[in-house]
């Protein structure tokens, strides 16, 4: 039986859309450049290694939880994990967190748009029409659990700190003196900011400071609190391409270094 | 002296119809609204169109062109290039009655079922007062004119028909949202019926309402996905839950 824009009662036409625009270009390029941080970021999880130069770590294996961890990486909080081996290979300390973070794009609102349309064309543009016959959105599994995205939130901004406990430490030069900075330390603090940008435009953030509530004459400091949020999220979809690529530069940066195929400059 | 445009314009009926070439002049400064009313003088008498302000104010003339919904009233014709072909049709979401005119009542039946503001009992004509920044996120959601076209790109019924059932649509979560966050409406389980009765949960929030909304209302950002997170507040979220409790307060229903 036809349905959607072929249900019968609607205009009798055969095209799935006019449109003559190029709408399948942004899905497209979604496509791409998720699936080569995908890619990079698999790879870079399993390498387990190349991910630590005294005073960098990358933000792939930061917080290092596990005894696995080389020289000097392990975070301040300690080692809550052991060393595992799987088909005699060492378990990379990145598998034990990356999942928070993980969660917490994968939950976003933004990406949700961003993957709705390019990976699942749940639609593929506006008023083109989707493939599937059938169509249940966000009300049953495994697509319900989207409704935990604040506890992702909540997740991120403890990484957030980790991240930027590590900037601050990159203050410090190879042989962990204070007071010195590098080109490592602006790629860690950059990462560090955008990180703190893209969770503070989070809907969750901004319903969490003061949206949820009904009369904001009542909450004056959670009213500007909001009012500054709104803010950042009109951003919202900047700040989550910008973090991303940040993340991932700021790996890729730690690597070379660490792999001496770059030496990290410092300027004092 | 203006230029020709060639439009495609659907003819027709819900049991028959088509696209039909017809070149018309277009004059400097004109809307897509002027040449179809000039097309309905000069070549298609019979041709059906809705209008009425002519100044993207009514949310009458919405229709699909070139595969876009949009005002007819607000599309310039200085938008297209020369020699492009216009193709010009009605919503695709809704029944077609004749040639550019759709049957739009299902958005009228949505509309019966959200439960009306109701006004604390306790308070005398005259007594009620608001801050404006109390009001002033509902009064972005009063701009709404209900031309549909985010009814109409919603793909949820736009390429699901199954779903008119239970899904009420952006146009009408901006109005549970209106609702919800009015500081004296009394009614308590908004959020519950949004879910339940309206179907929030079937958005998947591809903000092609947003897109396409002529009053430039973030509907995603300002109404959606408020209503979607106060939604976790109590039904997904067991924290807010177990809060509830302890302090005895029902401030979040």
């Amino acid at each position: 039986m036809a349905n959607g824009v072929f249900t019968e009662g609607r205009a009798t036409l055969s095209a799935r859309t006019f449109r003559t625009d190029k709408w399948w270009l942004q899905p497209l390029f979604t496509v791409i450049v998720l699936l080569s941080f995908i890619v990079y970021a698999t790879f870079r999880a399993f390498e387990n290694g190349k991910y630590f130069a005294e005073p960098l770590i990358s933000p792939f294996y930061s917080p290092c939880l596990s005894t696995a961890c080389v020289n000097g990486s392990t975070s301040f909080v300690g080692t809550i994990f052991g060393t595992y081996h799987i088909l005699g290979m060492t378990v990379s300390p990145s598998l034990f967190i990356l999942i928070f973070p993980l969660a917490f794009r994968l939950t976003c609102y933004y990406y949700r748009k961003a993957y709705y349309r390019s990976f699942w064309m749940s639609p593929p543009a506006c008023a083109v029409a989707e493939p599937h016959s059938k169509y249940t959105g966000e009300t049953r599994a495994p697509l319900i659990i989207q409704n935990g995205h604040r506890y992702a939130f909540y997740a991120g901004l403890v990484f957030n700190v980790f991240l930027t406990i590590d900037a601050i430490g990159a203050f410090r030069n190879e042989r962990g003196q204070w007071g010195h900075m590098s080109v490592g330390t602006l790629v860690l603090l950059a990462n560090a900011t955008f990180l703190w940008l893209y969770s503070a435009s989070c809907h969750t953030c901004r319903h969490t400071v003061g949206g949820r509530l009904r009369n904001f004459s009542h909450h004056p400091v959670r009213y500007k609190l909001w009012t500054w949020v709104s803010i950042l999220n009109h951003k919202h979809q900047n700040f989550a391409w910008i973090s991303l690529f940040g993340v991932a530069l700021a790996d890729l940066y730690v690597r070379q270094v660490s792999g001496h195929s770059i030496r990290n400059l410092y300027f004092f | 002296m203006g230029r020709i445009l060639n439009l495609r314009i659907f003819r027709g009926n819900a049991a028959d119809g088509g696209l039909a070439d017809v070149a018309v002049e277009a004059m400097e400064g004109e809307v897509i609204l002027d040449v179809i009313h000039r097309v309905q003088a000069e070549q298609m008498n019979d041709l059906a169109v809705r209008w009425n302000c002519k100044a993207g104010k009514c949310g009458s003339c919405s229709m699909e062109i070139n595969g876009k919904p949009r005002l007819a009233c607000m599309t310039r014709v200085a938008s297209f290039e020369d020699g492009e072909t216009i193709t010009i049709t009605p919503l695709r979401a809704f029944p077609v009655i004749k040639d550019l005119v759709t049957d739009v009542s299902f958005n009228y039946k949505k509309a019966m079922e959200v439960r009306a503001y109701e006004h604390p009992v306790d308070l005398k004509p005259g007594d009620a007062r608001m801050q404006q920044i109390d009001v002033e996120r509902s009064q972005e959601f009063r701009k709404c004119i209900e031309c549909f076209l985010c009814q109409d790109t919603c793909h949820v019924i736009r390429d699901h028909e199954e779903n008119k059932k239970s899904f009420a649509g952006p146009r009408f979560f901006i109005r549970l949202a209106e609702l919800d966050m009015h500081p004296l409406d009394t009614v308590r389980n908004r959020k519950q019926s949004a879910q339940a009765e309206h179907g929030l949960g079937m958005c998947n929030i591809t903000k092609c309402c947003t897109e396409v909304c002529p009053e430039h209302i973030r509907i995603t950002d300002n109404a959606i996905i408020p209503m979607k997170e106060r939604v976790v507040d109590v039904k997904y979220d067991p924290l807010r839950w177990l809060g509830s409790v302890i302090r005895k307060r029902d401030g979040i229903l």
